[in-house]
């Protein structure tokens, strides 16, 4: 459970963030959708504690980021933009090595370790070094990295991007596997289809705002448009930015 | 908290152990280059000490035939006398090209002047701002010198008066250095080379853990973990250092090999650079690990890239070389005051070790102890700028 509440971040003079609210439910996947430099990144930077809001408040399952954010911590699985692996480990060590940070060890951490392996089809190359691995490789081993210690909330920043048909489609299964075990996931993305397609919430953030937010019917509904995809250019005033 | 800090630890360990190229840089090219350099500049200045007055110097001579007697003084100074026949202005070239060292021109004349008891002029080319061929050219001007003297005093003495009465003054030189003593720069040396291989062997894992695991994006998901700060750079320095004493150590076996095979005690050093002064001076050294790992984490950790990191840190394997520099140009002395001055006091206290003098207790307990404690302020440091948000870049 994620609640986000009159958040503001500047960077400089730049206005990242103003007054961005919302909340997403546990059980459900929530889609962040927005153009580039919209802020998607900075409120998921919040939410996993890497930078603090100027003003507002943001908690995680009742914890506040801030104030909270080793207990916070615990609560989350983060897969952020560009899923830096360690090159000269191997990918089931870059997943124990963040499973052994959270605590976990011994056979517990084999068997957690081996069953993602298992799930999300990384057997091919679990034990070879993360050196040279495709993109779409690095980001199984990232969500993996992300989900290790069974995290009640995933948080993901723009996870499709660059991959491959396949790759989105287990990713997608990935979510929903994971929604299924009541898990509050969040994910940004500039892509209309895909959040169509996944979200059972929808935020639509642009320049720092939060444009609109509901479920797709209720988006549907409040724009008076038939397809999502034009719900989304009516509340935005143009395509431009999404894909 | 602390089993999270293990966790950092084993892996920064084990992650750079897998890096073949900075483990080679690291683990061998470090603590191989400064002993072998050292052992080597040892050599060239023993070569020099013993060749000097002994080895046979080649000297062109012009008109060896008008002065027979004191080209046989020569020879058996250890001159090698190569006879040809050349005018000034050849000899001039001659010398100036670098073809030959040193020219003696013997004009016809000389045997004239020597017999009626004149000042009999010879010639003697060589060049000045050549200085290979420096000491070759003192040698024959003693030789010419010594074989002018001995003949001056016989002229007295076929006169009746005793040469003494030409040396109004005789000075006895009673020069306080030590064979030792001048062996300070060397030593100033080995020190730095202790230091720079320490610091190699822990700079790439510096620059990785910081800049690098900024770099690759693996950074932000790390800060992600239920894992405090402290706990991630402390780990990560611990690594360096740990890595730092490794090659300190194997750097103290490379120089204990090496240095078995250089004649130490002719410089005045002690020979036995065997296990007892190795161990003392891994133990002198431990704590600078630290300081040195948490020097370059700091300087790293402001730095925007793998490459700007590398650029920085080439900077601070300088900055302890300023210490030593300006202790040896000033012929600096161990003192109390010193010893709290890092890479100076392990300096001042390795070159004492290495001159089988006798080190204060103290001294070693307050360079332990300083260097430490800095260490720990500039890690206490470290994990401040790692709580920046501008740390993410």
């Amino acid at each position: 459970m994620i609640e986000v509440h009159d958040l503001s971040k500047r960077f400089g003079r730049v206005r990242a963030l103003e007054n961005v609210s919302f909340s997403c439910p546990d059980g459900k996947i929530t889609g962040l959708l927005g153009p580039n430099g919209a802020g998607k990144s900075t409120a998921l930077r919040i939410l996993y504690t890497v930078i603090r809001a100027d003003s507002g408040t943001a908690s995680v399952d009742k914890l506040d980021v801030q104030k909270d954010s080793l207990r916070v911590r615990e609560k989350i699985g983060v897969l952020s933009d560009g899923a830096g692996l360690y090159p000269n480990l191997s990918a089931r060590e870059n997943v124990e090595y963040f499973g052994r940070l959270h605590g976990l060890r011994g056979r517990d951490l084999v068997a957690r370790v081996d069953e993602l392996v298992d799930v999300l089809g990384m057997s091919e190359f679990a034990d070879r070094r993360a050196k040279g691995f495709s993109h779409g490789q690095r980001t199984r081993v990232a969500l993996a990295r992300a989900l290790v210690h069974r995290p009640p909330n995933l948080l993901l920043d723009e996870p499709s991007n660059g991959l491959d048909v396949m790759a989105t489609r287990s990713l997608r299964d990935m979510l929903r596997r994971v929604r299924a075990m009541g898990v509050c996931v969040l994910f940004s993305s500039h892509v209309m289809q895909e959040v169509a397609a996944l979200c059972d919430e929808i935020v639509i953030i642009d320049k720092g705002h939060v444009a609109a937010c509901g479920s797709p019917d209720g988006l549907r509904a409040a724009s008076g448009k038939d397809s999502l995809e034009d719900a989304f250019v009516s509340v935005l005033g143009s395509g431009d930015g999404l894909a | 908290m602390t089993r999270r800090l293990g966790v950092v630890f084993r892996k920064e360990i084990l992650d750079n152990f897998r890096d073949r190229r900075s483990l080679t840089s690291a683990m061998l090219f470090g603590p191989l280059f400064g002993p072998v350099l050292f052992a080597v500049m040892i050599s060239f200045a023993l070569d020099r000490v013993v060749s000097s007055e002994d080895a046979h110097i080649r000297v062109v001579v012009s008109g060896g035939q008008h002065a027979p007697k004191l080209i046989e003084h020569l020879r058996r100074a250890n001159a090698d006398i190569v006879p040809m026949a050349v005018a000034l202005k050849e000899a001039r070239e001659m010398v100036a090209a670098g073809r030959e060292d040193v020219i003696l021109l013997i004009p016809e004349t000389f045997g004239e002047a020597f017999r009626a008891g004149r000042p009999a002029v010879l010639q003697l080319v060589s060049d000045s701002a050549n200085s290979a061929a420096e000491e070759g050219v003192r040698r024959v001007r003693m030789m010419l010198g010594a074989y002018a003297g001995g003949i001056g005093a016989m002229r007295l003495q076929a006169r009746g008066v005793s040469a003494a009465v030409t040396i109004p003054i005789a000075i006895d030189d009673v020069d306080v250095s030590t064979p030792a003593a001048r062996s300070v720069l060397l030593l100033g040396m080995m020190t730095y080379f202790i230091i720079f291989s320490m610091l190699m062997g822990g700079l790439y894992l510096a620059i990785d853990s910081t800049a690098g695991e900024r770099e690759r994006g693996s950074l932000e998901p790390l800060l992600t973990l239920p894992v405090s700060r402290a706990d991630l750079i402390v780990g990560k320095i611990l690594a360096t250092a740990a890595y730092m004493v490794t090659a300190l150590a194997v750097t103290l076996i490379v120089f204990a090999v090496v240095l078995t095979r250089v004649p130490l005690e002719d410089l005045g050093m002690t020979s036995n650079f065997g296990p007892a002064t190795a161990v003392r001076i891994f133990v002198l050294m431990l704590p600078f690990s630290l300081l040195g790992a948490a020097l370059m984490t700091c300087v790293a950790s402001f730095t925007r890239s793998y490459k700007e990191a590398q650029t920085y840190l080439t900077v601070v394997l300088l900055v302890p070389t300023l210490p030593i520099l300006f202790a040896a140009l000033n012929a600096m002395r161990p003192s109390t005051g010193l010893m709290l001055v890092p890479s100076l006091s392990q300096h001042l206290v390795i070159t004492g070790l290495m001159k089988a003098e006798s080190v204060p207790v103290s001294y070693l307990l307050i360079s332990f102890t300083s260097t430490l404690v800095l260490g720990l302020l500039l890690t206490g440091l470290a994990t401040r700028l790692y709580r920046r948000e501008s740390l993410l870049g």
